[in-house]
C-alpha cells in the first residue's frame, strides 16, 4: 500500500515556501496570484493501514501547533485538491536514486513508532494560483525542480509504488581496445565517458596487447579515474615548454618545479639555520597540508573546488563540495578535526535576464541562491563554522560558476601520519554506495557543454552532512583508540581512488559485493566507481576489527570490510569471488605517459587606462555599491560562523557587527589562547592584464589579510587553487604558468610555504549561438590564494572598525600609479592600465613592524586596503566603527585619483591613539608611513588631495551604499 | 563536595557538545558527553547524574522538523529515566536543538489536554540566522537564570521561532511564568509586544527566546549561553569592555552552585 500524507500550514499561518514562489516568479516576470504548498511524505508498505498513516502522520510527521496533516492514496482526489483557490498542481520529487537525506531518517523514525519496514519518499507540492498548466509546468522547471536529480509532476501523483532498484545479473564485461585505429581510440574514451588523451590510450591498448587480452571494463574505468586530470593533475605537474617575454623555459613537472620548489627550498633554509624552525609537517602529499599549531598539536588546510556539479545542481554541487573538504581535513594523517570553512564563489552577475542565458544555463541568481544554501546546509549540520570567504562576478562565468570550499582542521602530532600495513582489512564506513556520482572525476576534467546535464546528470550528488557528522564522530574515538593504521576519503573516482592510492606501495584486493548498496542493481564496475558521498576508507589491522565495527555500529554507522591490503603490488578486483580485473599498481601510478604541453605568454597591451574623476564621492559609492565589494551579510549570516565556540574575529565586526573583516581569527583549542587565522585573496581582474601580477597580488591579498587582523607573518601557510579554462590552448597555460612562477617567487620572498593546492581546468562552456555556430565561454584565470596563520594570544587580534573619535589615521605601505583592472575602472568601464605589482622585500619589512606594533598593543584598528583603494578602506572602517573621518591623502600619490583609488598592494590604515602615535611611529621606522588623518565623532568622512575637497558623504550614506543588496 | 555530574547527552547530528561540555568544566562540573543509544541501552546511567543538557546541534539532521526525531526517540525510549530525573530534583538543559527536543517531548510541559501550547518553527524570514542577541532574563523563575537580568548571546538556528497555538496559549504560559528569556531591545524595557527584525530574530510570540517548567528546573532556550564562556567570544570585544569570562558562563555556573 502506498500512503501520502501532505503537511500544509495550518489555518491562519503564514505559508512561507508560497510566498517565496511567488517573489521568485515575480523577479523573473511572472505575476502568480496566490501560491499554497505542502510537504509530502510517501509510506510504502503492505501493513499499513490508513489508521498506520495518520498515526505516522500525527505523531511524527506534522506539528499541531502550526501544520495540519491531510492523508490518502496516493491518487487521491482530495490530495491534489487546491487547500484554497483553484491552483494548478505541480509535485517536485527526487528522482529515483538520488539521495534523500529526509526519507533516510523519516524511515528510521517510522520504525521507532513500531512500524518495521515502511519504504520513505518525499515531495514538495505546489498549487499555483494565476497560471495555466503549461504555464506551472514552466516555472516549475524553471524555479523549483532540477532536472539533474528531481522530477516534476504537473497535476495529481499517479504512482503504484517507490523506485526500489532492480536485480543485477553478473555478467563480467570485457572492452575492444586491440587493433582500434587513432580515431577508434579517441571514440573509446569520449563515448565511455573515459576522457583521456590518445597518447594514454594508445598506452592501454599497448599495455593490454602485451598481455595478449582485452580489458574489462572495470581495468579501463580504473585506469581512466587514476589517470584523470581531477586526480593526476597531469596537465599541470606535466612536461610543459613555455615561452614569455624572457625566453624559453623548459619543465619537467611545472608544478613540482614552481610552487612545491619553493616550498622545499623554504624547509630546507629553516633546517639550515640554527635560530630557525621548519615548522611544515606534511606538504602535497595527504589530503591536506599540514603544520606545525603547538607543542601538541599540528593544523591542516585544504581547499577544494565542486565547479562542474555546481553548474548542473548548484545546491547538491555545492552542498557535496563542502562535504568533500570536510573529508579531505578527516581523511589527513590519521584523521584531523574539522575546525572552521572558508568558501569563495565565483558568478556570474545575479542580474543577468533569463533571456540572455545559453540553452543548459541556469540562471546566475538561481546558481547563486542554490550554492549559497548548500555550503549553508551541510556546513551548519556538520557544525563546523564558516568563517571566511568571497565573491567575484564575472560575465564568464555564466555557464562556470566557480566553487572553492576550504576546510582547516587541527590533529595531535603524534597522529599527523598514516601507513597502512600489509595483511591489513579494507574498510568502509558511512554512507552506502549508489548510483550517484558515476564519472564525477572524468567529467570534471571535460569541457562543459549544453548537453552535460543530460549526458553527466548521474555525476551529480546530494550530500547527507548527517552521515558525514556520524562518520565524523566514530573517526576521531576510533584514531583516539589507535583503531586502525590509515584512513582517506571517497572522493572522486570513489572506491577507486581510495583504495588505489591507499594500496599503491602494498597491493590490494576488494571484494566488490561486499559493498552495502542504496538499492539493487549495481554492476560491479559501477560499485567500484560511485562517487556516493559520505564514505571512508581505513585500512584496519585484523585484531581491531572488532572493536572498530563495534564502535561504528554503536553510533549507527554502517561499516564493512570490503578486502585486503594484500602484499602482492597489484589491485585485485573479484564480485563473489570471480576476478573482474587486475592491475598492477605501478602500472596503474607510473605507467601514464607524461602529457606534453607548448605554453605562451603574450603580455597583455596596458594602455594607459584614462580615467578623470569629476565626482569622487559618486565613484567611492559607486564602487562599495559594487557586488564585489559589497556586504555579503546575506550570505554570513546564513552560515553558523561560531560554533564550536572558538570565534575571536568575525566575518562582520564593527558597531553594529556590519563591517567586513580582513580575516578570521578562531581558537581551535577552547583551553589555549593561541588562535589560527583565515583569510584569502583573489582577484581575476587583474588576470586579463596580467597574471604574475595576479597572482602576486593575491597573494599579498592573501598574507596582508592574515596580518591585518594579527597574525605573525612569520607562520603564514599558503594554499594555491587555479581555476583557468582549456589548457590544451598555449595561451591559455601560458597564463597559468605565469601565475605559477608568481606563486614560487613571491613564496620564496615572504617565506610564506604552500602546503597544499589543486586546479580545475577546462573551464570552458560551449553552446550552440542563434544561428548554428558553436560559441565557447571561458572563465578569466581565477587564482584564489588561501592563507593560514597564527596569532600566539587572540588578545592581541585586531578589527577594522573605527575605535574612538580623535585617534590618528595612518597610511602603511607605499602608493603608485596602479588603476589596471581596479574597481574605479571597473564602474567606470574603463579597461586596460597598469596592474597592482608587488615589492615583496618591502611588504615584508612592512609587515614584520606592524605585527611587532599590534603584538605590543599599539593598533587601535587596522584594515588593509584592496578593491577601491585607500578610500573604500576608509569608508568602510568609518561605517563598520560608526564614526567619521577626515584625511588628506595628498601625501600617497601626487595625483588624487591614484591616491584615492589606486589598488597597490601591501597597504593598511591604521588607527593609532594620540598617545601611542610616536611608540607606532617608532616601531614602524625603515616604513613607508603617512599620518593621513584622524576619527571624528561626526558620522561624516571626508577626504582631501592637498587641501583639495574630494570627497565627503555621511557615514549612514557609505553604509547604505555599501548594503546594496546582491541582486538575489 | 563532589562535583554535580553533567551529561551532554550526544547524538546524530549533535554538534555543540563539546563546547557545552567545555563550558560546564569551566563551571566547575565534572562532565560526560554520552551518545543516546548508550543511554537506551542502559537508562539506568541516568541516575549517575544531576544534570542532564541536550546539546545544539542538528539531531537526525532536523529531518522532518527541528528536533522532532530525537524528541519522539526519547519519548519512546526513555520516557520513565526522564521522568524520574526531573522528580529527583535534578536540572535539565536544552539549547537551540535541545529546546527543541525538551519541547517537543512535553517534559517542558508546555501542554494541555487539548495538545500543545507552543511549538519552535521556521523563523519569520524563512532562513537560518546566526547573529548575536539582546536578551532579558526572569531571575526569579528559574534555577539556571538567577542573578542575570540583561545580557547577550548569539543565536544561530532556522527553526527557533516560539509560535504558539493560540492567545490564551500564550496567556497560560506568562501568566505560569514560564517565559524566562526574552528578546529586547538594548536599552529598552523587556516588552510583550513584538519587536520587529533583527531585535526578535525570528518572530518569536512575546519576543520569549526561553521556556522553563513549571518547577524552573527544566529550561530550554534558543541563545547559546556556551558560545559566550570567553570574552573573546564577544563580537565587539576589541571596542567595548567586555568582562572575562562571557555572561553566558552565569548560566552553567547556576546550574552547578544549585547542587552547592
Amino acid at each position: 500500500m502506498l500512503w501520502e500524507v501532505d503537511i500544509h500550514p495550518a489555518a491562519g499561518r503564514v505559508d512561507r515556501e508560497g510566498e517565496r514562489l511567488v517573489e521568485s516568479a515575480r523577479a523573473i516576470g511572472v505575476a502568480l496570484t496566490g501560491v499554497a504548498t505542502a510537504r509530502g511524505f510517501l509510506l510504502e508498505s503492505q501493513a499499513l493501514a490508513e489508521a498506520d498513516a495518520r498515526r505516522i502522520a500525527e505523531r511524527l510527521l506534522a506539528d499541531t501547533v502550526v501544520e495540519h496533516a491531510v492523508v490518502g492514496r496516493v491518487g487521491g482526489e482530495h490530495l491534489s485538491t487546491p487547500p484554497a483557490g483553484n491552483g494548478r498542481l505541480v509535485s517536485v520529487m527526487p528522482k529515483p536514486g538520488v539521495m534523500d537525506p529526509v526519507a533516510q531518517t523519516t524511515e528510521g523514525a517510522v520504525a521507532e513508532l513500531g512500524y518495521a519496514d515502511v519504504r520513505v519518499g518525499t515531495l514538495r507540492k505546489y498549487w499555483m494560483d494565476g497560471v495555466d498548466a503549461s504555464g506551472a509546468e514552466s516555472l516549475g522547471r524553471r524555479l523549483l525542480a532540477n532536472d539533474a536529480i528531481e522530477q516534476l509532476v504537473v497535476g495529481p501523483l499517479r504512482l503504484e509504488r517507490l523506485h526500489a532498484g532492480s536485480p543485477y545479473r553478473f555478467e563480467l564485461k570485457t572492452v575492444t581496445i586491440l587493433g582500434l585505429d587513432d580515431d577508434g581510440l579517441m571514440r573509446l574514451s569520449r563515448e565511455g565517458q573515459l576522457y583521456l588523451q590518445l597518447a594514454e590510450m594508445q598506452t592501454i591498448q599497448r599495455y593490454y596487447a602485451d598481455l595478449g587480452r582485452e580489458p574489462t571494463d572495470i581495468e579501463l574505468e580504473t585506469l581512466a579515474q587514476t589517470w584523470s586530470e581531477h586526480c593526476s593533475h597531469k596537465t599541470l605537474a606535466g612536461r610543459i615548454a613555455y615561452r614569455d617575454e624572457n625566453g624559453e623555459q623548459r619543465f619537467e613537472n611545472m608544478l613540482k618545479e614552481t610552487v612545491f620548489a619553493a616550498t622545499v627550498e623554504l624547509r630546507r633554509r629553516w633546517s639550515e639555520a640554527p635560530d630557525r624552525e621548519d615548522w611544515c609537517e606534511s606538504v602535497f602529499k595527504d589530503n591536506a597540508g599540514v603544520v606545525r599549531f603547538d607543542e601538541t598539536d599540528n593544523v591542516c588546510f585544504k581547499v577544494e573546488t565542486h565547479n562542474h556539479p555546481s553548474a548542473l545542481e548548484p545546491y547538491g554541487g555545492a552542498n557535496t563540495g563542502l562535504g568533500g573538504v570536510l573529508r579531505d581535513t578527516l581523511g589527513t594523517g590519521l584523521g584531523a578535526k574539522p575546525v572552521c570553512s572558508t568558501d569563495v564563489f565565483c558568478f556570474a552577475p545575479p542580474t543577468t535576464p533569463d533571456e540572455d542565458l545559453p540553452a543548459g544555463v541556469l540562471a546566475p541568481r538561481r546558481v547563486m541562491r542554490g550554492v549559497v544554501e548548500g555550503v549553508r546546509d551541510y556546513g551548519n549540520r556538520m557544525g563546523v563554522p564558516t568563517v571566511n570567504g568571497a565573491v567575484c562576478f564575472d560575465d564568464r562565468y555564466l555557464g562556470n560558476p566557480l566553487v572553492y570550499c576550504g576546510n582547516v582542521g587541527i590533529v595531535p602530532r603524534d597522529k599527523t601520519h598514516k601507513e597502512p600495513q600489509p595483511g591489513d582489512l579494507i574498510v568502509a564506513i558511512g554512507g552506502r554506495t549508489g548510483r550517484d556520482g558515476i564519472h564525477g572525476a572524468t567529467f570534471s576534467s571535460a569541457e562543459l557543454t549544453s548537453e552535460s546535464e543530460s549526458v553527466s546528470g548521474g555525476a551529480v550528488q546530494i550530500g547527507n552532512a548527517i552521515e558525514e557528522k556520524k562518520v565524523n564522530d566514530v573517526l576521531l574515538q576510533a584514531r583516539d583508540r589507535g583503531l586502525y593504521t590509515a584512513v582517506t576519503d571517497c572522493g572522486a573516482g570513489g572506491f577507486s581512488s581510495a583504495v588505489g592510492e591507499m594500496g599503491e606501495e602494498i597491493g590490494a584486493e576488494v571484494e566488490l559485493a561486499s559493498a552495502p548498496l542504496k538499492y539493487e542493481g549495481l554492476s560491479y564496475t559501477e560499485i567500484w566507481i560511485s562517487e556516493a558521498q559520505e564514505r571512508m576508507v581505513f585500512s584496519v589491522p585484523e585484531r581491531n576489527a572488532e572493536a572498530f565495527r563495534e564502535l561504528c555500529e554503536g553510533e549507527g554507522v554502517e561499516v564493512c570490510v570490503i578486502g585486503r591490503f594484500t602484499p602482492t603490488g597489484k589491485l585485485t578486483l573479484k564480485y563473489r569471488g570471480e576476478h573482474v580485473g587486475e592491475l598492477p599498481m605501478d602500472f596503474l601510478h607510473n605507467g601514464r605517459p607524461p602529457v606534453v604541453r607548448e605554453a605562451t605568454y603574450t603580455p597583455a597591451s596596458r594602455d594607459p587606462a584614462s580615467l578623470t574623476v569629476d565626482d569622487a564621492t559618486s565613484d567611492l559609492l559607486a564602487i562599495l555599491a559594487s557586488p564585489n565589494v559589497a556586504s555579503k551579510e546575506w550570505i554570513i549570516r546564513q552560515y553558523d560562523h561560531e560554533v564550536q565556540g572558538g570565534s575571536v574575529v568575525k566575518p562582520l565586526v564593527g558597531v553594529g557587527e556590519g563591517g567586513p573583516s580582513d580575516a578570521a581569527v578562531v581558537r581551535p583549542k577552547l583551553d589555549s589562547r593561541r588562535g589560527i587565522v583565515i583569510a584569502c585573496g583573489i582577484n581575476p581582474r587583474y588576470g586579463d592584464l596580467d597574471t604574475y601580477r595576479m597572482a602576486a597580488s593575491a597573494i599579498d591579498e592573501a598574507i596582508r589579510n592574515c596580518v591585518a587582523v594579527g597574525a605573525d607573518p612569520a607562520r603564514i601557510a599558503l594554499l594555491d587553487n587555479f581555476c583557468w579554462g582549456d589548457c590544451e590552448q598555449a595561451d591559455t597555460l601560458g597564463s597559468l604558468v605565469r601565475a605559477a612562477l608568481a606563486c614560487r617567487d613571491l613564496s620564496l620572498a615572504y617565506e610564506a610555504p604552500f602546503i597544499s593546492g589543486k586546479d580545475s581546468l577546462n573551464n570552458e562552456f560551449s553552446f550552440m549561438a542563434e544561428g548554428g555556430e558553436k560559441r565557447s565561454i571561458a572563465i578569466p584565470p581565477t587564482l584564489l590564494i588561501s592563507g593560514l596563520g597564527q596569532i600566539a594570544d587572540v588578545a592581541n587580534a585586531v578589527t577594522m572598525d573605527l575605535k574612538r573619535p580623535g585617534n590618528l589615521l595612518y597610511a602603511v605601505g607605499e602608493t603608485h600609479g596602479e588603476l589596471g583592472g581596479s574597481h574605479l575602472a571597473l564602474v567606470r568601464g574603463a579597461a586596460g592600465g597598469e596592474p597592482p605589482s608587488v615589492d615583496p622585500l618591502v611588504a615584508r619589512r612592512s609587515y614584520a613592524a606592524l605585527h611587532a606594533a599590534m603584538s605590543g598593543g599599539l593598533v587601535a584598528s587596522c584594515h588593509d586596503a584592496s578593491e577601491g583603494g585607500l578610500a573604500a578602506a576608509l569608508a568602510e572602517m568609518c561605517l563598520a566603527g560608526g564614526l567619521g573621518a577626515a584625511a588628506d591623502l595628498s601625501a600617497l600619490h601626487d595625483d588624487r585619483v591614484c591616491a584615492l583609488f589606486s589598488e597597490s598592494n601591501s597597504r593598511f590604515v591604521c588607527e593609532i591613539t594620540s598617545a601611542q602615535a610616536e611608540a607606532f611611529e617608532a616601531a614602524m621606522a625603515g616604513v613607508a608611513i603617512q599620518r593621513v588623518g584622524h576619527v571624528n565623532a561626526e558620522p561624516t568622512l571626508t577626504i582631501t588631495h592637498g587641501g583639495q575637497p574630494c570627497v565627503r558623504a555621511s557615514v549612514a550614506s557609505l553604509d547604505a551604499a555599501w548594503r546594496t543588496p546582491l541582486g538575489c | 563536595m563532589a562535583l554535580p555530574r553533567v551529561l551532554v547527552l550526544r547524538s546524530p547530528g549533535a554538534n555543540c557538545d563539546e563546547e557545552t561540555e567545555h563550558a560546564f568544566r569551566l563551571a566547575g562540573a565534572a562532565v560526560d558527553r554520552l551518545h543516546v543509544n548508550r543511554l537506551i541501552e542502559a537508562p539506568a546511567l541516568l541516575a549517575d547524574y544531576q544534570v542532564l543538557c541536550i546539546p545544539g546541534g542538528f539531531s537526525y539532521g532536523d529531518d522532518i522538523a527541528a528536533g522532532r526525531v530525537l524528541a519522539n526517540l526519547v519519548l519512546a525510549r526513555l520516557p520513565d529515566a526522564l521522568r524520574a530525573f526531573r522528580d529527583a530534583d535534578k536540572l535539565m538543559l536544552g539549547v537551540c536543538n535541545g529546546f527543541q527536543v525538551l519541547l517537543k517531548t512535553g517534559i517542558l510541559e508546555a501542554e494541555d489536554q487539548a495538545g500543545p501550547l507552543a511549538t519552535l518553527t521556521w523563523n519569520d524570514h524563512g532562513r537560518f540566522e546566526a547573529r548575536w542577541s539582546y536578551l532579558a532574563a526572569d531571575a526569579s523563575r528559574c534555577v539556571f537564570l538567577r542573578d542575570m537580568d540583561r545580557v547577550e548571546m548569539p543565536i544561530a538556528h532556522a527553526e527557533g521561532k516560539i509560535a504558539v497555538r493560540d492567545d490564551a496559549a500564550l496567556a497560560k504560559l506568562a501568566a505560569g511564568g514560564r517565559i524566562v528569556l526574552r528578546y529586547a531591545a538594548p536599552g529598552e524595557a523587556a516588552t510583550d509586544e513584538l519587536l520587529p527584525f533583527p531585535a526578535n530574530p525570528n518572530g518569536s510570540a512575546a519576543n520569549a527566546a526561553g521556556l522553563c517548567d513549571s518547577t524552573g528546573r527544566v529550561l530550554g532556550l534558543m541563545p547559546h549561553p556556551e558560545r559566550f564562556v570567553d570574552a573573546t567570544q564577544h563580537p565587539r570585544w576589541t571596542r567595548e569592555p567586555v568582562e572575562q569570562p562571557g555572561a553566558g558562563l552565569r548560566v552553567f555556573r547556576n546550574a552547578v552552585e544549585y547542587f552547592a
